[in-house]
């Protein structure tokens, strides 16, 4: 009766080897690597870059134990920290500008391990050190310069058309445009209508005045929050590319926030600076009669500026002399798209000015039509002229069209420089978690020297209690911890320190089921039955008690994970994983080695389960 | 081995009265402590800054308070953490000051007296963050009890799946009582705990209730009075408790030894949960579903979906 068919057997097996072969990366520890991945969309981690990064690292002379290349990165790993801080260095250096080389650690486990999908598992925060960000976006402030924009444009829609009025103003989320008389209204309401399908525009008439309010329509808001939040996302990835962070996590969460997450970063101080801070853009005049001068340029590269300006470099090093007067800044753009130019069909940027940036810009064209404007971009407190155009014409209405001299490509990095220069709507701080390294590498070595100790405790009495089944009971804990570990590595759950304490007490828990079956075995001799059916009837017995303890466990895990954040969030998912992989373990793979050391034997006396002590007068019943 | 030689039935519910009055005289204490002091809420839910840094030797608590106060916040909390070189300081959400900045501004003034000082951790949580973790810590404990109402309910009778829960909601009454009484920091993880403990204690109950059932639906046994019927159900199955919590317990107390600040609360609230659940699981819910007036004719209506084995056990 205590047998298993073949096919459990090798089921058994099956999992064993499994659970072996995705908990054996998380043995073979990490060495350091550097990565390095490129930083335009245009560029791909291909077999050509990791050629170029072999023969660079050959060339200097490195000695990498490996190179490898997946979607978004190609990586080199070095024996040592020496090695790798040297290559980074060198490699950044002669890699250039378009690529992020940042260093990482990376799994030693042998290539046939990580071809088939095994990792190690994936830690978090708490145990490799970093940094954590919440970032909540200030959707009322995107909302309100939406706002401002049509406040702006129907300004200058009504100037268009000629539809006199006397005032446009922006009041909270909503605009108001007044009239004098009604056949302007009514026209100006047509005119803003048709030319801006995301306004709700209401008539509003009293004491002589005849007004429009527009506010933004709800289908309108929305796309604006999410263009906000996207935005910010972008700007975000941007700075964070230039910290060299190896695999950074930036992504939204909920309706109006972002998640920042930065593992290995030390220095905090710079990350926040770095996130918090807006690239400046300005717009100036250049100085052009001594730009065109190569005497004066000459002057001005040895040391000798003008009075009154500043060198910079153009985009491909051309250098150019510009005025110190700034007429526009950044926070005045709403807007920039790249696109073609509709009379030559060359790519452009468009930009699409604010209210009173379109009022500056305009006069500014105005008084300098044929002189040269350069658009500059300040980011790590160094300046570059993005561009720096010829004024054709007047430019009226705050809508700008760079052309000239520009691939797509150039088109396309301009305007995300320009629109990345400002975030799309302020960002806040709300959250923030740092571990510093050496705490994240004592929280590891805690974490899994209490779950050791714990665990033999555990062994030693079940072994002193139970005897023979006590050592099925701990081998079937062990397997069930070679599960859940195999599980985390291949799912990739972030492990945070909650997370061990939950491996610990997953523990803890799983072995309560063995208990529940040895008590009962030992109940069911106690009460006169044969071992062979005693073992049967407890298995038997106790499985209906195992599933309750076990279902109620989960339901208190399951609802750990949809209201948990963070590191809880983890102690959750290790609390149901090992939940289920409890009732695989205690059950299937104890009962395997019960069935087959006791279930072969016809006559089967006496079990090894410790002592069975009847009571000298029988309980009533 | 064998630790329980028990010759006759233990008559629990003789007793039953005793049990009542000292949960209901632990729960007051608890309920009362909730109600005067409160909960020392951590970072988590109440929002602020906490920093934990490190220095070589001993750190001086006075001088880090001093810098504290030069900086303006002197309702900072400073104490040692762990060991005597790791501090903790604790600030209180400031209105205006950027929350970024202010980690950053207490090391630089830090740095001042002793230039090794080390920054180990900072959380900081914004007053809205925290409400809402709250807010969801509520939550989650709603969803588990009622999850786990309806389990029982589906699995048991009414009856016993209300004695169950209110059994165990005063577990966690009681915990949260401790954590109280003591003002020990209430933070996520020992939330989490809490929560834990809840879905796993419930089982010694359930260990319980089945033996009750079976002997209910034991032809030799069924005319049994209810009292005696608990009794023998609570003295057959009184190892298991005792053995399972005990094992875990085991486990919990290696963390509570060896898990360091971090864990510490969350192992405490583990194990007064573990040590009350075994306690109040049997104790309390048996005494509840017998007022509640159970009988057999609740439980030994024939039940189609009965698994092998089950029924007519011989005890």
């Amino acid at each position: 009766m205590n047998r298993y068919p073949l096919w459990i057997y090798i089921l058994i097996g099956l999992a064993l080897v499994l659970g072996f072969v995705y908990t054996l990366p998380n043995f073979f520890g990490e060495v350091p690597a550097v990565q390095v991945s490129p930083l335009k969309a245009t560029l791909r981690a291909d077999a050509a870059l990791m050629g170029r990064v072999e023969d660079l690292v050959r060339k200097n002379n490195l000695a990498a134990s490996g190179v490898f290349f997946d979607a978004a990165s190609v990586k080199v790993r070095f024996a040592d920290t020496d090695t790798q801080l040297k290559a980074k260095d060198l490699l950044q250096a002669q890699l250039g500008e378009d690529y992020v080389v940042a260093l990482n650690l990376l799994s030693n486990s042998p290539r046939w391990l990580t071809a088939i999908g095994a990792l190690p598992m994936y830690l978090g925060l708490d145990l490799r050190g970093g940094v954590y960000f919440l970032l909540q976006v200030d959707m009322k402030a995107a909302l309100v310069k939406k706002v401002e924009t049509f406040a702006g444009d129907i300004r200058g829609a009504l100037r268009a058309k000629r539809v006199q009025y006397s005032g446009v103003a922006r009041d909270g989320q909503a605009v108001t445009v007044r009239f004098r008389d009604r056949v302007m209204r009514d026209r100006g309401m047509e005119e803003i209508a048709s030319g801006m399908p995301d306004l709700e525009l209401k008539a509003q008439d009293d004491a002589g005045e005849f007004r429009i309010v527009a506010t933004l329509k709800p289908d309108a808001q929305r796309k604006t929050q999410d263009f906000a939040l996207q935005q910010n996302i972008t700007t975000l990835r941007n700075r964070v590319n230039e910290l060299g962070v190896a695999e950074p996590v930036i992504q939204q969460q909920g309706a109006d926030r972002v998640v920042v997450q930065l593992p290995g970063v030390q220095d905090t101080a710079k990350a926040k600076d770095i996130l918090g801070r807006t690239a400046t853009l300005e717009v100036r005049m250049v100085d052009d009669e001594n730009t065109s001068n190569p005497a004066a340029i000459q002057a001005a590269l040895a040391g000798q500026v003008p009075f009154g300006d500043e060198l910079y470099l153009e985009r491909g090093n051309v250098p150019i002399l510009v005025k110190k007067q700034v007429v526009l800044t950044g926070e005045r753009i709403n807007d920039a798209q790249p696109g073609f130019d509709s009379q030559t069909g060359e790519p452009a940027v468009f930009i699409n000015l604010d209210g009173t940036g379109a009022r500056v810009f305009q006069q500014l064209t105005r008084e300098n039509v044929g002189r040269r404007m350069a658009i500059l971009l300040f980011e790590k407190g160094k300046g570059e002229v993005v561009t720096a155009p010829v004024i054709r014409t007047e430019i009226p209405g705050g809508r700008v069209q760079i052309s000239g001299r520009m691939t797509t490509q150039e088109a396309r990095d301009i305007s995300l420089l320009l629109r990345a220069g400002a975030l799309a709507a302020p960002m806040e701080i709300v959250e923030e978690r740092t571990v510093g390294p050496s705490l994240g590498a004592e929280n590891i070595r805690i974490g899994f020297q209490s779950t050791w100790y714990g665990f033999t405790a555990i062994a030693v009495f079940m072994i002193a209690y139970y005897l023979l089944f006590g050592v099925f009971s701990v081998v079937a804990l062990a397997s069930n911890v070679l599960f859940l570990v195999a599980l985390l590595s291949l799912l990739q759950a972030t492990l945070t320190l909650p997370g061990m304490a939950g491996i610990a007490l997953t523990i803890g828990m799983a072995i309560d089921a063995n208990v529940l079956i040895n008590e009962r075995v030992r109940e069911e001799l106690r009460a006169g039955m044969t071992p062979q059916a005693a073992i049967h009837a407890g298995y038997d017995r106790a499985w209906g008690t195992i599933l309750d303890s076990n279902i109620t466990t989960l339901i208190a895990g399951l609802a750990l994970f949809a209201f948990g954040s963070g590191p809880v969030k983890g102690f959750a998912v290790v609390l149901s994983l090992g939940i289920l992989t409890s009732i695989f373990s205690a059950v299937m793979i104890s009962r395997g080695m019960v069935n087959l050391y006791y279930g072969r034997r016809r006559r089967l006396d006496k079990v090894s389960i410790g002592q069975v002590w009847r009571p000298k007068a029988p309980a009533k019943g | 081995m064998e630790w329980f030689r028990i010759q006759r039935d233990i008559p629990f519910m003789r007793y039953a009265l005793v049990f009542n009055v000292i949960s209901l005289v632990t729960f007051l204490i608890a309920v009362g402590s909730l109600a005067v002091r409160g909960l020392n809420l951590g970072v988590d839910f109440t929002g602020g800054t906490v920093m934990e840094v490190a220095y070589r030797e001993a750190a001086d608590l006075s001088r880090i308070r001093e810098a504290m106060a030069r900086l303006g916040f002197g309702d900072a909390s400073v104490q040692n953490f762990g060991t005597s070189r790791d501090v903790l300081v604790r600030l209180p959400v400031k209105q205006g000051v950027t929350s970024a900045k202010l980690s950053e501004i207490v090391l630089q003034e830090l740095k001042k007296s002793d230039p090794a000082v080390e920054m180990r951790r900072v959380e900081f949580v914004g007053p809205q963050v925290g409400r809402e973790l709250l807010e969801n810590g509520a939550l989650a404990l709603l969803f588990v009890s009622l999850g786990i109402v309806g389990y029982l309910a589906l699995r048991f009778e009414w009856k016993f799946g209300l004695a169950t829960i209110v059994a165990n909601l005063h577990d966690v009454v009681i915990i949260v009582g401790f954590f109280s009484v003591f003002q020990w920091e209430f933070s996520l993880p020992v939330l989490a705990a809490v929560l834990a403990i809840l879905g796993y204690s419930v089982n010694e109950s359930v260990v319980v209730f089945d033996r009750v059932r079976e002997i209910f639906r034991n032809r030799r046994t069924r005319n049994w009075p209810v009292p005696q019927v608990l009794d023998h159900a609570i003295t057959a199955t009184m190892s298991r408790p005792i053995i399972t919590h005990g094992s875990t317990q085991l486990m919990v107390l290696s963390l509570l030894i060896f898990g360091g600040e971090t864990l510490y609360y969350f192992a405490l609230a583990l194990t007064i949960g573990i040590l009350f659940g075994i306690y109040s699981s049997v104790l309390v819910a048996s005494p509840i579903v017998m007022y509640l007036g159970v009988s057999r004719e609740d439980l030994a209506r024939p039940e189609p979906e009965k698994k092998a084995g089950e029924g007519g056990a011989v005890v």
